[in-house]
């Protein structure tokens, strides 16, 4: 048996890489030994879209894309079809989880500095996923056929009506192709979400994963590993990925099985995040819903673009405070990768925005108050200030020129102020430019007046 | 570590639930969807008061049957309209054109009217319909949890009909608006917030109080509504105790796999230094 085997391998190795591919990708790929808890997120964002492919394509066997049936078609699975109800939610579920999963893997590259040199193709491969898997998303809401679907579609696509020189009409047209979202607008919905988002997304996959073996991993300790080798070639802090990280990436994968299944079995909606509840009223072009919110993995952007009054600046901010990660690489050019040996002010810098962050997620689900848009327009300049200091902390600087930069912030800053006071508000930006005057004084005169930014040796070795 | 549980405590607290713009926040419903007796009892009151104009066009009776533990030739003499077989769908006798002239709107699908509404503001919505003399309500009748409301108030002939009983006011009332409803021995007793011109608010107990009874008294017919509101959280998503029940076997399932994963991983990693 075995010997049969043996010679069924040595047949297909003469005609295809099998060992190879094995051994290159999984064997005799060198990961270094210190992963820690953050590392779990890459091969758990493999599973997550398996899992949204294989529920995918069962849930496609039963759905149909018109505007008639969909919504019916979706309670026929929830009712009808055996176990219906378990892969769509299974796909509900997944698609919540798999952004979840994902937000952690880009988090854990930011605190590393993963995206530096020579990784940055791999970040920029990982934000092209990210675009894509929002893509896939935003068509994915819209299957449903229900209330928050179409609205949440319908102001979306309107977005793109902002574009200047009489571009954006006929722009929504040709995404809609109708005058509103309507039949026409759900069928090519549909052929995206199944067909062509997913095989850019499993290309980019591919592309993401041969990348970083081409260059190796980072790790928490941001020291390379293939700058320690010994005689055999094989670097010293290195362990093959498989089986040492495939047993520890399965022990990962069951715990997030484990969420994963409760959310699934006992709260699938997810208090109204997962799946919204206006979305179990079917779809009426004559009635708009009260409040209208993105689905949570949306919402920090969502912030953004509600909190500027003017439709074309917030469309820009809102585009930019995405594609803004594209740039990492090139913004954050300190030397030290790892928050681990940059300075207490770098950590604090990560925290703040992780709240940032968080905290417009939140305000995006609410409906507009003067307070709530106030605080949303603050944060969302926090979260550009996030990239201009790690820009400004790449390098030593000059007093002149960290005064120069906070000069230039400043003017700015006042200018949106200026152009968007009313007596109204005016109490509320007073107040609220104080978040802002403290986040510069912390971070830009902390770095220049305290040692609090000094970095601390980087070991030769991981640790 | 910390940050990870504030994102989940946050995550925890629901999104704006979305009712006609009342501001009550609605009573609980306390149903419980392992009780068959109510939920065979919600099915009734659905049939007899619900179906004539509201369809549950997803819901089989034959799944009905075997659902909530009635015989299905049970469910055909009692539950059906006689031209209906067992496999059919509920729907409702009205025609939807019909439906448009009568009340403005179709009557709304009740299938997943639960997911969408959730069952403690169907609770209070069916239990809150007051009578409203204004010559511009068609009904005559109003409601707490959805102000000007098209939907007559179908359940009077259990109910009977509540009064509005204003509690004392001051004098130059700006505007007010629902805080709190809580049932009481004679109907419900409801808190309602009032500004007056000068900026001041003051909270006023009104009543919501039967004048004219009706089959049952306030606390059978909110038990039957409560019966109802099941029946409505049942029919919204028919396995959602299959759900529980099978979702603690894998759980159990996966807890005992993570064990043995986390097992094999440590023993791969002794010899990693």
């Amino acid at each position: 048996m075995k010997a049969m085997l043996t010679g069924l391998l040595e047949w297909t190795d003469a005609r295809f890489p099998l060992t190879k591919l094995w051994n290159e990708h999984l064997a005799q790929y060198y990961a270094p030994k210190n992963f820690n808890f953050w590392y779990y997120f890459g091969s758990l964002a493999l599973v997550m879209l398996v899992i949204q492919i294989g529920s995918g394509i069962w849930l496609t066997m039963f759905y149909k894309p018109s505007a008639a049936e969909a919504f019916a078609s979706v309670e026929y699975i929830m009712r009808e079809v055996p176990m219906g109800w378990f892969i769509r939610y299974m796909h509900t579920t997944g698609g919540s989880f798999f952004f979840a999963v994902v937000y952690l893997h880009m988090f854990r590259g930011m605190i590393y500095g993963s995206y530096k040199s020579p990784r940055e193709l791999i970040w920029i491969i990982g934000m092209l996923i990210y675009l894509c898997m929002m893509v896939e998303g935003f068509f994915g809401y819209l299957l449903p056929w229900g209330q928050m679907s179409y609205w949440g579609a319908q102001v979306i696509i309107s977005l793109f009506g902002a574009l200047p020189f009489g571009l954006g009409e006929p722009l929504t047209l040709w995404i809609r192709g109708d005058y509103v979202v309507a039949d026409a607008t759900l069928n090519r919905f549909f052929a995206l979400h199944v067909a062509a988002v997913p095989l850019a997304l499993l290309a980019l996959v591919v592309a993401h994963i041969m990348a970083l073996h081409e260059v190796g991993s980072n790790n928490p300790d941001g020291v390379e590993i293939k700058k320690d080798k010994d005689l055999n070639g094989i670097p010293r802090d290195g362990i093959p990925f498989h089986p040492y990280y495939t047993v520890k990436d399965i022990w990962g994968l069951a715990v997030c099985l484990i969420l994963f299944a409760a959310v699934l079995f006992f709260a699938p909606t997810f208090f109204g995040y997962f799946i919204e509840q206006p979305n179990f009223v079917p779809a009426d072009p004559l009635k708009t819903p009260e409040h209208i919110a993105p689905v949570w993995y949306f919402t920090p952007y969502y912030a953004i673009l509600r909190a500027i009054p003017d439709k074309l600046t917030g469309v820009i901010a809102m585009f930019a405070s995405v594609l803004i990660f594209f740039f990492l690489p090139w913004l954050d050019r300190h030397p030290i990768k790892s928050i681990r040996y940059r300075g207490t002010l770098f950590r604090l810098l990560i925290g703040v925005f992780v709240i940032t962050f968080i905290v417009l997620g939140y305000l995006g689900t609410q409906a507009p108050t003067a307070a709530k848009s106030e605080l949303g327009f603050r944060l969302g300049e926090l979260y550009f200030s996030f990239f201009l200091i790690l820009w400004l902390y790449s390098k030593q600087r000059t007093t002149g020129f960290n005064y120069t930069v906070l000069g230039i912030v400043a003017v700015l800053f006042v200018f949106f102020d200026v152009i968007r006071f009313d007596s109204e508000n005016g109490a509320l930006m007073l107040v609220s430019s104080l978040l802002v005057i403290g986040y510069f004084v912390v971070f830009v005169l902390g770095s220049m007046y305290t040692k609090l930014n000094e970095p601390k040796p980087v070991p030769e070795r991981v640790t | 570590m910390k940050r990870i549980i504030a994102a989940i405590a946050l995550g925890l607290s629901p999104l704006v639930t979305f009712g006609a713009g009342s501001g009550v926040s609605p009573m609980n419903a306390n149903t419980d969807l392992t009780d068959q007796k109510s939920l065979q009892n919600g099915a009734k009151v659905f049939v007899n008061f619900c179906i004539g104009c509201h369809s549950m066009q997803f819901m089989r009776y034959s799944r009905l049957a075997d659902d909530i533990g009635l015989e299905r030739d049970l469910v055909a003499e009692h539950l059906m309209f006689t031209t209906d077989k067992i496999g059919d769908t509920m729907t409702a006798a009205m025609e939807a054109d019909d439906a448009s002239g009568w009340f403005g709107v179709p009557p709304p699908d009740l299938s997943v009217i639960a997911r969408a509404r959730g069952v403690d503001w169907l609770y209070t919505y069916l239990t809150t319909f007051y009578a409203d003399p204004d010559p511009a309500r068609p009904f005559g009748v109003n409601n707490v949890m959805f102000r000007d409301v098209g939907m007559p108030h179908v359940l009077w002939p259990l109910q009977g009909v509540q009064s509005y009983v204003k509690g004392e006011r001051p004098a130059d009332v700006d505007s007010e608006h629902f805080e709190r409803i809580e049932p009481d021995e004679k109907g419900f007793e409801l808190t309602t917030v009032v500004t007056t011109k000068d900026g001041n608010t003051t909270h006023v107990t009104d009543m919501l109080e039967v004048t004219v009874p009706g089959a049952m008294t306030p606390a059978e017919f909110r038990k039957t509504i409560r019966d109802l509101v099941n029946f409505l959280d049942y029919a919204g998503e028919p396995i959602k105790l299959l759900r529980f029940q099978m979702g603690y076997w894998v759980l159990i399932f996966l807890a005992v796999f993570a064990l043995l994963a986390r097992a094999l991983y440590k023993e791969y990693w002794k010899d990693v230094h």
